[in-house]
């Protein structure tokens, strides 16, 4: 990726961080940690890799994304406002009443999100049926879908991961967000998923392992996981947890905590 | 008089018939693709059938991503494994993302027979109609089910088909018309309404017969669409007989019972008695002795008639 290339998206990546901790900051309280550990690669996806039209929301051929780990809908909601889905301005609608931004994804309610999450391991599921579909109705597009290191505690996972490989699904993107933390502990002191990739190898998926906060890798990932094919890809991303701004960055307690007036002046000012 | 056909065998005929028309549909198995008459949907549609495997919560997972992408999937297992095993699947992949699928059933209560406890769903109707937006079909006979499979497929929104999969009784002639969420009223009466689904049907049919020996003027109500419930139906038949039972292969909590307690006690109190396994698990057995053994026999829909029909007169 050329230098400009980069700067763009780290600009990108500052600006999202700043639109993502105002919108929590603003309720004082909400996902921080496992959002900011995914939003550099939903920069990524959304203006790099996923082909959408932002203002056909729902157009037929527009690739898929499934954030199964749902408590990361305001990193998915940050992205689609500054790509145009909604503006900017609805952001600051996050979880008050009757808003279309809840903190768990919400297909009914939000432009531009294609399944609905929050409860762990449902979302690869859905994802490996977007891909059938696509495979049935011979299209194209590409189904992603991201879920947690912790998330993979969940059967359901393996059970979706079992039937894409069996399936050979090689229109299907896993990216899993491996920031090593969960809500009460380190993920490897509760109930470890390690090794990731020989356990999804083991079930027919083709590995990539990178920085998830290095866009370099993630063109790489990305690339590559196009050229793969009879087995679905998955991109195992190493991130931390609460990226970007020092009072939450790789703390367990980020999962979901409050956010005080001083935690948001000082990590706009980190950002500044 | 017991039909010629299997349910299943209606099903599965009726899907493919149906699969030709509208390319949207899709089946999907979790290892019980024949158990449900789904044989020739397979082979005329290999590209459109899946099997899960044993996995029914990514069966569920599944059939809602392709949902989300226009197809309207039927999943299918036992009605304990299809609803119980898979229930929060069914509640935040399907209900509260307001996908399109259909949830097949199979087996429901007495119909598990030598599968017995384990398989035995006597709570899932139950479970269902908790779901806000789920509506729940449970077909009486072949001819009732060939007339509503075409409606569930027009129908956007999910349905659990409670499905007897063996030869049930035939309750309706060629004259019937189907009518979505509409009970059926198979015979009049005066003195008490016996309202029921399922293989409850024709035994309340053989209960008010029983009455009518010894003089009790029974109206029949068969009831498909357990949610919505036919309010209308239900309260005219209480207003009409003063007294109601209600008959189900079903727990008596929470289902059939339960709706039409609901619609009584919110808009015309009447004597009423439930028919159905009273709180507790199956067991192995035939059909005809399991009926015996849950209680919900004629006999016994016949019995609790006349104890609602005393406590009208007090």
């Amino acid at each position: 990726m050329n230098e400009r290339a980069l700067a763009e998206l780290k600009n990108l990546s500052n600006e999202g961080r700043r639109h993502l901790i105002r919108m929590i900051g603003k309720v004082g309280v909400g996902h921080v940690g496992g959002a900011l550990s995914v939003l550099d690669v939903m920069v990524y996806l959304y203006f790099r890799e996923l082909n959408l039209r932002p203002d056909d929301a729902r157009w037929s051929e527009r690739d898929r994304f499934v954030m199964s780990k749902g408590h990361a809908g305001p990193a998915l909601y940050t992205v689609l406002a500054m790509r145009g889905f909604f503006g900017l301005d609805r952001l600051e609608t996050l979880n008050s009443l009757g808003t279309n931004l809840p903190s768990h994804c919400d297909m009914k309610r939000t432009t531009g999100v294609d399944m609905t999450a929050g409860s762990l391991g449902q979302g690869l599921s859905a994802a490996v049926g977007m891909a059938l579909a696509a495979r049935m109705d011979k299209k194209s597009y590409r189904v992603y879908c991201i879920v947690g290191d912790g998330e993979m505690q969940e059967g359901q996972i393996w059970e979706a991961a079992m039937y894409a490989g069996s399936q050979q699904l090689d229109n299907l993107v896993v990216i899993v967000d491996d920031n090593g933390m969960q809500i009460d502990n380190y993920t490897d002191a509760i109930n470890s998923v390690r090794p990731i990739d020989k356990r999804l190898e083991s079930f027919g998926f083709e590995t990539i392992s990178i920085d998830g906060h290095d866009f370099n890798q993630m063109e790489f990932a990305f690339y590559k996981a196009k050229t793969i094919k009879k087995h679905p890809t998955a991109i195992i991303m190493s991130t931390v947890k609460g990226k970007g701004f020092t009072f939450c960055e790789g703390k367990i307690g980020s999962h979901n905590m409050a956010v005080s007036s001083e935690d948001l002046a000082g990590a706009l000012n980190e950002l500044a | 008089m017991l039909e010629e056909l299997e349910m299943r065998n209606v099903y599965g005929e009726m899907m493919v018939e149906l699969a030709a028309r509208d390319p949207r549909i899709v089946s999907l198995q979790a290892d019980l693709t024949g158990g449900h008459g789904m044989k020739g949907f397979q082979q005329a549609y290999p590209d459109r059938h899946f099997n899960i495997g044993v996995a029914e919560a990514n069966m569920v997972g599944v059939a809602a991503g392709m949902a989300a992408c226009g197809k309207v999937p039927f999943v299918h297992s036992f009605a304990t494994f299809s609803t119980r095993r898979c229930f929060d699947q069914i509640a935040i992949s399907v209900c509260y993302a307001g996908l399109n699928v259909k949830i097949v059933g199979s087996d429901p209560g007495v119909g598990a027979e030598l599968n017995g406890g384990t398989h035995m769903a006597l709570e899932d109707t139950g479970i269902m109609r908790t779901l806000p937006g789920m509506t729940i079909f449970e077909p009486v006979d072949n001819t009732q089910l060939r007339q509503a499979l075409p409606q569930i497929v027009d129908y956007d929104g999910p349905v659990y088909i409670r499905l007897f999969r063996k030869k049930p009784e035939k309750i309706f002639g060629e004259g019937y018309t189907f009518q979505w969420g509409k009970a059926d009223v198979l015979q009049e009466g005066t003195d008490v309404t016996l309202i029921a689904s399922g293989v409850c049907v024709a035994e309340s049919l053989e209960a008010a017969s029983l009455l009518e020996a010894d003089g009790v003027s029974a109206r029949v109500l068969a009831v498909h669409t357990i949610k919505p419930i036919d309010t209308e139906s239900i309260v005219k038949s209480a207003q009409l007989t003063g007294a109601v039972v209600t008959a189900e292969n079903h727990n008596i909590i929470n289902g059939l019972g339960s709706a039409v307690a609901e619609v009584l006690a919110e808009n015309h109190p009447v004597p009423m008695e439930r028919i159905g396994a009273r709180d507790r698990f199956g067991e192995v057995g035939k059909a005809a002795d399991l009926k015996k053994v849950l209680g919900i026999t004629a006999a016994d829909i016949a019995c609790a008639a006349k104890k609602a029909l005393s406590r009208k007169a007090l």
